[in-house]
């Protein structure tokens, strides 16, 4: 569990007594669809995982349950890592690639001119 | 060609606007879900496939097409568009003096929606701390504003005048009265982009002879998910592709019809030897209406979808920052989102 009291948390693990750990409930603190659905997608794309979902306790609370269950004794925080990594990786090539287009329509642009 | 395409390609790629409801529209492309589909994630297939095209861009919009991505991320980022990409907007209004006929709550309300034009990236949040933030503010998380107006009559107006705008002075408050009141250094760093509202134009009240307003605000950096009045964009939204097919030759009277069932400039009439025949050339400026429904003869001729994966963006900006700069700052706050939890999940706190 993340430290309570003064700091307040960002990321916690729920198991159930007993459950192995590719059965895993993630807590994310502050977070809601905008995470939640494109990570969930990242993570469904992995062979191991059997199942990824999430849930918004409460429209009042802004933290999110994000559940991972995977397959063959693989920990559950494994696909959320590479759900976390490959997210981040899109991310910088949708950047990448808008730059440059954005470049690119800028210089068109300005060539008219002359 | 969606009349020789495969039931399963369609399945995956298509959402299929029918008479009764719209068909596929999950997402379903994941590993295990169709036999033969390679369905994990590839960065390589990502990249080759991913495309960006800007079809316009100008000083406070822009149109792009974002093609070969899943709506899941799409949608991240034009959620935080809306609600996550700060800016600067008055969030603290200390009245001195207010005798005009607002209400001192609803002025401050009408005084937080004013954009303000000041590039929040050279900003930080205030400390969330309830008595640290309670009047004070420093150069590096406040602008200071003043609001400082009075009304007089207009001594040169004519005697038998009527009209305010020439009886008065000063009657109409406008946004462009507001005035910056630099903090420390600020003066110097932002010399060459004076700090001011977006617009000059927006009333914000209106005073009688003697009636005056006497306010200092204090703008705070934000996200629209705490209010509205920090959402940098007026809107942020996006629209799938629309794909219409003609399954057979449509001649004659049914041509012209079925062009009328379609937005300006989707269906075309080529005369071809001496008959006239419908030819869609622009699907993309469909409005989607399935108006070609209500017509029995016409609705099993043509097929209407929509790609799954073809996303048509409009940011329209609030006027602080130019659209363009609004888009890669949201995709950088989705990664700073991931990164956040890679180190949580990477520090010892969390068992």
């Amino acid at each position: 569990m993340a430290a309570e009291g003064e700091k307040k948390p960002v990321l916690e693990m729920v198991q159930a007594d007993g459950g192995d750990e590719g059965c895993v409930t993630f807590v994310l603190h502050n977070e809601d669809h905008t995470l939640g659905n494109s990570l969930r997608y990242m993570i469904m794309k992995t062979v191991d995982v059997d199942f990824c979902g999430y849930t918004i306790t409460h429209p009042s609370e802004s933290k999110i349950n994000f559940r991972i269950q995977t397959r063959g004794g693989v920990p559950a925080t494994e696909p959320l890592r590479r759900g976390l990594r490959d997210l981040t990786e899109v991310s910088q090539h949708v950047l990448n690639t808008f730059q440059a287009r954005v470049d690119e329509f800028k210089e068109r642009q300005e060539q008219p001119m002359d | 060609m969606a009349a020789t395409m495969s039931n399963v390609e369609e399945i995956r790629t298509r959402a299929v606007l029918g008479e009764f409801g719209v068909k596929n529209v999950h997402s379903s492309d994941f590993p295990g879900n169709y036999p033969g589909y390679d369905d994990t994630w590839n960065m390589q297939t990502f990249q080759k496939n991913f495309r960006i095209d800007i079809v316009n861009l100008e000083e406070n919009s822009m149109e792009f097409d974002m093609v070969g991505i899943d709506a899941a991320i799409a949608n991240a980022f034009r959620r935080i568009l809306l609600a996550e990409v700060p800016t600067m907007a008055i969030e603290k209004v200390f009245i001195y003096n207010n005798t005009s006929i607002v209400q001192d709550e609803v002025l401050a309300h009408r005084l937080g929606l004013v954009p303000i034009k000041a590039d929040p990236r050279l900003f930080e949040y205030r400390d969330a701390g309830e008595e640290s933030a309670e009047e004070q503010g420093s150069e590096i998380d406040t602008i200071q504003l003043q609001l400082k107006i009075k009304c007089s009559r207009n001594p040169r107006a004519t005697k038998d005048s009527s009209d305010p705008r020439e009886l008065y002075l000063n009657h109409m408050v406008y946004s462009s009265d507001i005035t910056w009141v630099p903090i420390g250094n600020q003066a110097d760093v932002f010399a060459d982009s004076v700090i001011r509202p977006v617009h000059d134009d927006i009333l914000i009240a209106q005073l009688r002879p003697g009636q005056e307003l006497d306010i200092i605000m204090h703008c705070v950096k934000g996200i629209g998910q705490d209010h509205a009045k920090f959402s940098p964009v007026a809107t942020a939204s996006y629209r799938l592709l629309p794909e219409i097919t003609l399954l057979e030759p449509v001649e004659g009277e049914k041509a012209e019809r079925l062009k009328r069932c379609f937005s300006r400039g989707v269906i075309d009439i080529e005369d071809v030897n001496g008959t006239n025949v419908a030819k869609v050339v622009n699907s993309r400026v469909d409005t989607c209406s399935r108006e070609v429904i209500r017509h029995d003869d016409l609705k099993n001729v043509v097929k209407l979808a929509r790609l799954r994966d073809h996303f048509i963006f409009t940011v329209e900006s609030t006027g602080i920052l130019p659209p363009d700069v609004l888009v890669t700052e949201a995709i950088k706050v989705l990664m700073t989102k991931c990164q956040r939890f890679l180190s949580e999940l990477d520090s010892p706190s969390v068992e």
